[in-house]
């Protein structure tokens, strides 16, 4: 077959500076039509930016871009989008507007288009939103508000809205990060459906199992350049991954810690209304992963435990004595850190930098009378940038000039500063490429001597990688526990999807 | 290359742009308006500036935790209503009528703050409805009526009471400086106001964590920050310098006139907002807002020299406060818009 005639995007020598920076150093990609090309990069290897120049965001310092042959050099989003390409981003709540129902959030565009009636008619409009919906085989009450539905939802909404714009080429930043895997599945069925319909799909994730579904190609990108192309019937994924990072991946081989002295106690835990009681114990030198889907009482269970949520049944002990904090100020103070989820709302102090960022849960000792000692802070700001390897020139860069995957290190290695009895990791590795999650995950097994490390993940893969024991909550109940040594992923997967609960309850 | 040169000079233009003005400023004014190069002047211009700085650097306070406090034009006005109701109606000594303005002060800030923690009342809401309540509070107890030795309390009783020499002192003494009677109090109080504010937020954990709230609340409360407690704090900062800026513009009046104080509110939060332009800093400090504030009286005071008249004054400080917005905003949003 011949390739030029089906490329509907190309990119040759793309170049784009932040000042000293150079980020894109000639890019050249083919996306062609009807494909899932998977893009896949380290943190900081130049994909967003990328997608930004493509969508109109940022403009190119060289280099050029042609669809469907002719030059493409949109002057903003909104040109892109009026071009072809259209764009999802990773944030879904960017893509979504809460507070109206699911037909204006379809109908959107058309209520900005040019010639517009100046009254809107809600009956042709839901009538239309019907239409757009059906031809996605999206089943939503259309007079419902986004606010209601799930994250899963909203993401459709997101993409149908994309769609109606009938674009050659569909870019998807990152659009399982917040999804359960059935939720994602229902995603990989409509990108399969658009590949039917012969539009180009540019696919960006880290997780392999999305890119094991869905990929037609994988383009590899290093330090700003294309590293590879995969294609064919059978593609190389770890020839992928390893143009990706530049060397290849080790495997990782946990000696299981020998369980020790318990150090935090659940006792008859109630995780979400209407489920039985949960009992869990955390010893001292021990990585607990918990797994589990969306709404299978992870958050609720780290959020009991850091005392953002109040217990309704049962009770907790820490280090045999009894443990009831009412306030994160509390868990703190007893020596129970929470590394929280989604870094951007929960965690990043935007103005901040490096070091006071890294130091704010424990100003307190690094202040005498009050009066904070900046050296000290810097001090230690940089040793847990040396042990994390965390890519800056120094503990006074502002924390947003970091990539996703620094950002992360930064805000883990603010509760590895001080020693801890419970340090619990809510999904440390989210948007976190292999290589940043390798030396988090290296850096939290070589460090949890001593305290009961509890690490909650919705990725299997992650918690293989860095558990000594796993156990998987379904509904709010312990549907499994597995020990390092003997995880068998099937097994692990038939508990995450509740497959044994069901029989049981059967 | 040209896109980093554009960048180096765009950014030493917002670090330095606005002290560069502020230099320039003075430079003209020096050679253009006569007097205006001397101990004197300068000192004037500190000393119209002193009372509103004061009020701006509580304003900063709230800005740092993300907050705003439209009521602390209000509450100087209430705290001069208040002192001279203390000395000139109950004839109680200064040190108790400053003490109760304090108060006054600090219970506002607590109000506020409650408002806002516990309530949920948007900052800006709660503040502005505290405004309106205490412009009607201060009224009442004198019926609408400015407050002065001799007045008419009905029933053909007369007020007997005095400001005391000691309060007046706050506002009308001046401390040899070289030149004899050269510095008034109220500046002296603002320069101290403007260096402990200055440490307590850029220096002192307190601080620190302050601005951690006014950058990402739900971070700030993970990791254990007491959030509402430092809102609060932050009001009743606020409140508290608010009624010391009152208590000044008491003492230096010697009555308690129910006019004054009508502009506080606003020139305050300019000097509090045309503070984000000084150092590049974008966001709310100290340092900035004692520049900010002085920035405006010399302006002013250059001017005035120069005959421009009264009524252009509030144009003028407009002007300035447009455009060290757009300084702030637009210049730096340019220079930081470079996340990838």
């Amino acid at each position: 077959m011949d390739r030029d005639d089906s490329c509907v995007c190309r990119v040759s020598g793309l170049e784009k500076s932040f000042g000293k920076n150079r980020v894109l150093k000639g890019v050249d990609l083919d996306l062609p039509a009807g494909q899932v090309t998977v893009l896949m990069g380290a943190n900081g290897a130049g994909k967003s930016t990328l997608v930004k120049v493509l969508c109109g965001v940022h403009h190119a310092d060289g280099g050029a871009v042609t669809l469907g042959g002719a030059d493409f050099a949109p002057v903003d989003a909104a040109d892109a989008i009026a071009q072809g390409i259209v764009t999802v981003h990773q944030s879904i709540d960017d893509g979504v507007i809460p507070d109206l129902d699911v037909a204006s959030n379809l109908m959107l565009d058309r209520l900005t288009a040019p010639g517009a009636g100046f009254f809107v008619n809600d009956r042709a409009l839901r009538r239309a939103a019907r239409q757009v919906a059906a031809s996605m085989q999206l089943d939503v009450d259309v007079t419902r508000p986004v606010s209601e539905m799930g994250v899963a939802d909203r993401q459709m909404i997101a993409i149908a809205r994309a769609m109606a714009r009938a674009p050659r080429l569909l870019i998807l930043d990152e659009p399982t990060s917040s999804l359960s895997a059935t939720e994602a599945e229902r995603l990989f069925a409509l990108i399969d459906r658009l590949r039917g319909q012969g539009v180009a799909v540019l696919y960006i994730s880290h997780r392999m199992s999305d890119i094991r579904r869905i990929a037609d190609r994988i383009v590899s990108m290093r330090d700003g350049q294309v590293a590879g192309v995969f294609e064919g019937e059978v593609l190389d994924y770890e020839a992928a991954v390893t143009a990706m990072l530049g060397h290849a991946m080790s495997d990782v081989d946990n000696t299981p810690a020998i369980a020790s002295a318990p150090i935090l106690r659940l006792n008859g835990v109630r995780l979400l209304p209407g489920a039985a009681p949960v009992d869990l114990t955390a010893h001292a030198g021990e990585v607990l992963a918990i797994t589990g889907l969306l709404g299978s009482g992870k958050s609720a269970l780290a959020e009991i435990v850091f005392g953002l949520r109040s217990l309704t049944t049962g009770n907790m002990t820490l280090d045999g004595a009894g443990y009831a904090p009412r306030d994160a100020g509390e868990a703190v103070a007893r020596g129970v850190f929470l590394s929280p989820k989604d870094r951007g709302r929960n965690a990043v102090v935007p103005d901040f930098d490096i070091s006071d960022n890294m130091t704010l849960p424990f100003l307190k000792s690094f202040s005498r009378l009050s009066l904070l000692g900046s050296a000290r802070q810097a001090k230690a700001a940089n040793r847990m940038i040396g042990d994390l390897g965390i890519v800056c020139q120094g503990p006074g860069d502002a924390i947003t000039t970091l990539s996703g995957g620094n950002q992360q290190k930064v805000m883990i290695a603010r509760w590895l500063l001080q020693p801890s009895r419970v340090l619990l990791l809510d999904e440390p590795f989210q948007g976190v490429d292999i290589g940043a999650r390798r030396d988090i995950g290296r850096h939290i097994r070589a460090t949890a001597g001593g305290r009961a490390t509890i690490v909650f993940v919705s990725e299997i893969d992650e918690a293989l990688e860095i558990a000594d024991r796993i156990v998987v909550l379904y509904e709010g109940q312990v549907a499994g526990e597995h020990r390092a040594g003997a995880f068998y992923p099937a097994a692990l997967v038939a508990d995450v999807t509740g497959k044994i609960a069901d029989e049981a309850a059967a | 290359m040209n896109g980093s040169s554009d960048n180096r000079v765009i950014e030493l233009a917002i670090r330095y742009g606005f002290l560069a003005l502020l230099l320039g400023l003075v430079v003209f004014f020096s050679f253009a308006a006569n007097g205006f190069a001397g101990p004197r002047s300068a000192v004037f211009v500190f000393q119209s500036v002193a009372i509103t700085g004061i009020l701006a650097l509580g304003v900063t306070c709230t800005l740092v935790v993300g907050g705003f406090d439209l009521s602390i034009g209000s509450v100087a006005t209430s705290a001069l209503m208040l002192s001279a109701y203390c000395m000139v109606i109950l004839e109680l000594p200064a040190v108790v009528a400053v003490l109760a303005c304090l108060a006054m002060g600090a219970l506002v800030g607590l109000v506020n703050g409650l408002l806002i923690v516990k309530f949920k009342v948007p900052d800006l809401l709660a503040t502005l409805g505290m405004m309106f309540l205490l412009i009607g509070l201060q009224r009442i107890p004198t019926q609408g009526n400015s407050i002065a030795t001799g007045m008419s309390l009905g029933d053909g009783v007369v007020a007997e009471g005095t400001f005391s020499p000691a309060f007046l002192w706050l506002g009308r003494n001046r401390f040899d400086f070289f030149l004899e009677r050269l510095i008034p109090v109220p500046v002296i109080i603002f320069l101290i106001v403007a260096v402990a504010v200055w440490v307590f937020l850029a220096l002192t954990r307190h601080g620190r964590l302050m601005y951690a709230i006014g950058s990402n609340e739900r971070a700030a409360a993970l990791v254990g920050t007491n959030v509402a407690r430092y809102k609060i704090v932050a009001y009743m900062i606020s409140g508290v310098l608010a009624s010391v800026g009152g208590i000044l513009l008491a003492a230096r009046l010697g009555r308690g006139d129910i006019a004054s104080g009508n502009n506080l509110l606003l020139d305050s939060v300019a000097a509090a907002l045309i503070g984000f332009a000084v150092l590049g800093a974008a966001r709310p400090n100290a340092f900035g807002t004692a520049i900010g504030a002085l920035f405006v009286g010399i302006l002013l005071q250059g001017l005035t020299m120069m005959n421009a008249p009264y009524y252009t004054q509030d144009f003028v400080k407009g002007v300035v406060l447009v455009a060290a917005l757009v300084f702030t905003f637009y210049l730096s949003s340019r220079s930081r818009g470079t996340g990838r």
